[in-house]
């Protein structure tokens, strides 16, 4: 018996060592050792997978991967540029009068936009249940009974997929989508102002669905094929139509957006039969796309899996792109078919501990660098230059550094009395003069050194470097708060701060009619205590004017809260943007955009009569050197009237091994693993070496043990043995 | 006895009535229907008319305790507390605010975290209990000094100091065994090894010391005496005597937290990548889920109400002289 029971511990014990293979550390299954896989983590599980409501970079990181819009951003040129992706060209907006000719763009008698589209043969679905077809050419699961779907909780679980080409109802179809009823699309508001009839069909599905469940069918499946959309057409199989109100520029960028990617008729209503909403059979679960991957494995708690979508009609890899990308060999595969990877795993990791620690043993082919891992990863040289530190450099490692299509900001309530733009001239004069020293103020060059390690660029105006309306050098600076010196910009002097603050009614912090101290008000999220140095930074701040700061720290639903009610006074936010487009910046100051009168992305609250009507012209307007113009005298109001204190375009630093290549930061595709590349092989060696397990530990505890017991086991043998206890 | 159980069960529904109603009270202290419907549909582009249709889909538009816009019992049955509570108590948990079905959910998290809580659970009880009565056996010796010092240095120390150097050491340091994930079937080994490990070594200063009492306790009295005046062997006392008399303290603090395994822990499982009930209930509270975290309190009551239960039916089997009337 005892020696069955050590044959069964060393079975046990060599069944797990046989699973580790070379190095016991592997977090992956053994057979995967050396294939062609690449290996990444997310950190918060996808909300929403379904096109129609997916909007967050997250999310994107895997849809991007799955769907397929008519167009895409070029993965090397910048600045960024559109390209096709299923559509065979990128559409020539025609514009066209009330009565339907053909008129300029810039003519006032514009009444719509049309984008034809016409989207490549031959491009195929993934394999997909939803397809599957009998031999009659039936298609065998849409007529599901409650029954059939008793072992079914994957699609998986379906024994037969098929697949169709995909065609341009399938744009149209998606696009009908935005107005579901049951969905909850983010962008159907902005689009339902610019797609012809968008809104009004929104109403038909609403009434059509009520009818529904007035009859009993609740949640049956709502067929929008049966509806017609005015603003949509299509022209034959491979070529629709979207007509616009007016004119919108921007729309191309959203046709680049999965919003606008193809979603087949035969998924919606598979997905709608009875019961797969319990099993989570939803389009929100299970992607279905014609783009280089699919998603194999959704278990959003543990990973996600996409592998090689067999039915990929292949892509060119770019064979051009900025200068230095040839240099850096990012053009080395031009001409190749891509993907270049099989499979792509996704590991959950809450924490950035194991996160980072698993990138260093060559778990994970990318990190991010956190504030914690900063000084052990990175190293700036005198010039100012990042790279990789001593210890990553031995490892093979590289560094990504991007500027990002973001800024970040304080923003003045234009609706406060203090800080506002409200009252009469002389009080918002006093206003604008407070804001302008605040601005000077804020040193958001020692912000980024303390906070950021460095990883930003102060900002001198709302839209960030790479989006047209950026002007590098002296150009660009905001005269406001810098004077150009010695070839670069610098902040003004305290002095010059103090002063605009007595021009204000404030002389060395206090009000100059009732002499009491200036208290400002900045709400935040941040409480905890790793957020007191950077509030005592704020307050340090507003000190140097000895202005008095007082911080309102409260939890994110209320600071939403009081951002919505225009109750907050000076507040941190920021943008990224979502197109490459001044508009999606500029428009963050628009009056209409409000947010507290309208619910707009206008934070702030700004309100300029002089601004809005440039804001106007320009959103409409091609870039070019009047658009320009028009954006230079919009900045100007900006930095005078002071609404922000313009932080920082965040920079972005991420790490990836040597044995990744490929790989350029861009900030407006997320599409990006079709184009990467790895070296399994150099990856596998490199792991085995990085990760030998060390055994004397295991003897040490079985030392310390034997050592730590030895006493308890000789006395309780004496004390066994004794003939009689003390008392 | 069979009284007693159904008596015990009837006092629950008024213990669970009153979990929901004060889960339920807090929860809506913190966030309203606005927030978690802001929540759910992002930052960017949530028009007000978004927000009331995603209320109005989950019934998040309906006032919270009382509605007095309605007549005679729909004023209270027509609130989002009525409708939210009711269906918990025939365990149907509904569906999460991102839309996915929460019973799914726990059933499949609950494997992991079980995974996870039983081995910690059988093996901490096994080493503590061995661990307290060996102290106890060397009780007053330098052993016995040592033993108590050391379990109060381990009791003082964070269980997150415990995670964070053993991933460090075990895992980056000496590559003995994956730092964080998790795999099914026996591949599961290799992941569960170090939490299991580092929960265990992190339990047991504080039970150790707990048990060691007990056993004092019971070493004083009159009967361990006349064991010993009749000759018994030290061995023979503890483990026949002494441990089974101490069985009541034990299985107070033992049997009440078996039910509560199946909810998993929080810390564990999320710095050790563990898909278990721990890490779905902090994603909910992130996530300001209310439909996941009234599920998860309401299950953790379930448990604990069941385990106490437990407890008194288990003073039965080890204490013949224990009656439940």
């Amino acid at each position: 018996m005892r020696d069955f029971q050590v044959q069964a511990w060393l079975l046990l014990l060599a069944a797990l060592l046989s699973g580790c293979g070379e190095v016991w550390n592997n977090p992956y299954p053994t057979q995967d050792g050396g294939r062609n896989i690449l290996y990444s983590a997310f950190t918060e599980r996808p909300k929403h997978l379904d096109p129609v409501q997916s909007y967050s970079e997250d999310e994107a990181e895997f849809n991007a991967q799955i769907y397929e819009p008519p167009l895409q951003y070029h993965y090397l040129k910048r600045p960024y540029a559109l390209i096709p992706l299923a559509a065979e060209a990128v559409p020539r907006p025609r514009t066209v009068d009330a009565a339907g000719r053909d008129v300029p763009a810039d003519s006032p008698r514009v009444a719509h936009t049309l984008y034809e589209i016409r989207i490549r043969p031959g491009i195929l679905y993934q394999p997909h249940p939803a397809f599957a077809r009998d031999a009659a050419g039936k298609l065998l699961y849409h007529d599901l009974k409650p029954d059939d779907l008793k072992d079914i909780y994957s699609l998986r679980d379906f024994p037969q997929a098929g697949t169709r080409e995909l065609t341009a109802e399938d744009y149209l179809y998606q696009i009908k989508r935005l107005a579901h009823p049951r969905l909850h699309s983010p962008v159907f508001g902005l689009m339902s102002e610019y797609v012809v009839g968008l809104k009004e069909f929104a109403e038909t599905l609403k009434a059509e669905d009520k009818a529904l469940a007035d009859s009993g069918k609740k949640n049956a499946w709502l067929d929008l094929s049966k509806f017609p959309l005015a603003g949509v057409e299509p022209i034959d199989k491979y070529r629709y139509r979207i007509r616009i109100k007016g004119r919108y520029p921007q729309f191309a960028y959203w046709l680049a957006m999965n919003f606008f990617a193809p979603v087949p008729i035969e998924a919606d209503r598979f997905h709608a039969q009875p019961g797969m909403a319990e099993r989570n059979l939803t389009l929100d679960w299970y992607p279905i796309g014609t783009g280089p991957y699919m998603l194999t494995e959704n278990n959003p708690n543990a990973r996600m899996v996409l592998e090689r979508n067999p039915n990929y009609r292949g892509e060119a890899y770019p064979d051009e792109g900025e200068e230095g990308d040839r240099p850096a060999g990012l053009l080395a595969d031009a001409g190749r078919r891509i993907p270049f990877i099989d499979k792509v795993v996704f590991s959950r990791e809450r924490e950035g501990i194991p996160l980072w620690n698993k990138f260093l043993q060559g778990y994970y082919d990318f990190s991010g660098i956190s504030s914690d891992s900063f000084d052990q990863a990175v190293r700036i040289s005198v010039e100012g230059e990042a790279g990789v530190s001593p210890e990553m450099a031995a490892k093979g490692i590289k560094l990504e550094a991007s500027v990002g299509t973001a800024t970040r900001y304080f923003a003045f309530n234009w609706l406060d009395p203090v800080v506002g733009g409200q009252g009469d001239a002389a009080g918002r004069e006093r206003a604008k003069k407070l804001r302008q020293a605040i601005s000077i103020a804020l040193d958001w060059e020692e912000f980024i050194s303390i906070f950021a390690n460095g990883r930003g660029i102060p900002a001198q105006g709302p839209i960030p470097p790479g989006i047209f309306g950026f002007k590098a050098g002296g150009a660009g600076i905001n005269p406001v708060v810098y004077d150009w010196a010695d070839g670069a910009p610098r902040r003004k002097s305290i002095a010059t701060a103090k002063k605009l603050l007595a021009e204000a009614g404030y002389p060395d912090g206090r009000d100059a009619k009732s002499g009491q101290p200036l208290v400002l008000y900045l709400d935040t999220t941040d409480r905890g205590p790793g957020d007191k140095p950077r509030l005592d930074w704020y307050r340090k701040q507003f000190a140097k004017l000895d202005v008095q700061l007082e911080i309102r720290g409260t939890d994110y639903n209320r600071f939403q809260e009081k951002v919505r009610k225009g109750a907050a006074q000076i507040f941190v936010w920021g943008w990224n943007a979502d197109y490459p487009d001044p508009e999606n910046f500029l428009f963050l100051f628009h009056g209409a955009q409000s947010r507290s009168k309208s619910q707009g992305e206008n934070a702030a609250n700004y309100s300029s009569p002089e601004y809005d009507r440039l804001f106007e012209q320009v959103k409409h307007m091609e870039n070019g050197p009047a658009r320009q113009a028009l954006i230079d005298r919009m900045l100007v109001i900006l930095r005078e009237d002071a609404p922000w204190s313009f932080g920082f375009h965040p920079k972005d630093y991420s790490l990836h091994h040597g044995w990744v290549a490929n790989l350029k930061p861009n900030h407006m595709a997320r599409n990006g693993l079709k184009y990467q590349k790895i070296d399994a092989a150099r990856r596998e060696k490199k792991r085995a070496e990085w990760n030998r397990p060390v055994l004397w530990p295991l003897g040490l505890l079985v030392v310390v043990l034997a050592a730590s017991a030895a006493p308890a086991a000789l006395g309780w043998r004496r004390c066994e043995q004794s003939k009689g206890r003390a008392a | 006895m069979i009284a007693y159980i159904i008596r015990r069960l009837l006092y629950a529904i008024p213990i669970l009535v009153g979990v929901n109603l004060l889960t339920f009270a807090l929860f809506f202290v913190v966030n309203t229907p606005d927030d978690m419907a802001r929540m759910q549909l992002g930052i960017k582009r949530v028009t007000p008319e978004a927000i009331q249709k995603w209320k109005a889909e989950r019934g998040y538009d309906r006032p919270l305790l009382y509605d007095g816009t309605a007549q005679g019992t729909d004023r209270i049955t027509r609130t989002i507390f009525f409708e939210k509570s009711v269906k918990l108590f025939v365990l149907d948990f509904g569906r999460a605010d991102d839309g996915r079905d929460i019973g799914h959910e726990i059933r499949t998290r609950m494997g992991p975290s079980l995974a996870i809580a039983v081995p910690v659970f059988l093996l901490g009880l096994f080493v503590t209990v061995s661990f307290a009565l060996l102290l106890a056996f060397f009780r007053a010796t330098y052993l016995d000094f040592w033993g108590v010092v050391a379990c109060v240095a381990m009791m003082s120390i964070s269980s997150l100091f415990y995670i964070i150097g053993g991933q460090y050491l075990v895992s980056k340091i000496w590559h003995l065994v994956p730092i964080s994930g998790y795999a099914g079937g026996v591949d599961a080994a290799r992941f569960l090894i170090l939490p299991v490990a580092i929960s265990v070594v992190a339990g047991i200063g504080s039970s150790t010391r707990w048990y060691r009492t007990i056993f004092l306790e019971e070493i004083g009295k009159d009967y361990v005496r006349t064991a010993r005046a009749k000759g018994l062997s030290e061995m023979a006392v503890l483990f026949r005597h002494v441990l089974k008399n101490a069985m009541i303290p034990i299985l107070t603090g033992v049997v009440v937290v078996i039910p509560l395994l199946f909810m998993g822990a929080l810390i564990t499982e999320s710095f050790f990548g563990i898909p278990g009930l721990g890490s779905y209930m902090i994603d909910a509270i992130n996530a300001q889920d209310f439909a996941v975290v009234r599920s998860m309190v309401f299950i953790g009551s379930v448990l604990y109400i069941v385990g106490l239960l437990l407890t008194d039916l288990s003073y039965t089997l080890v204490d013949p002289r224990v009656r439940l009337q």
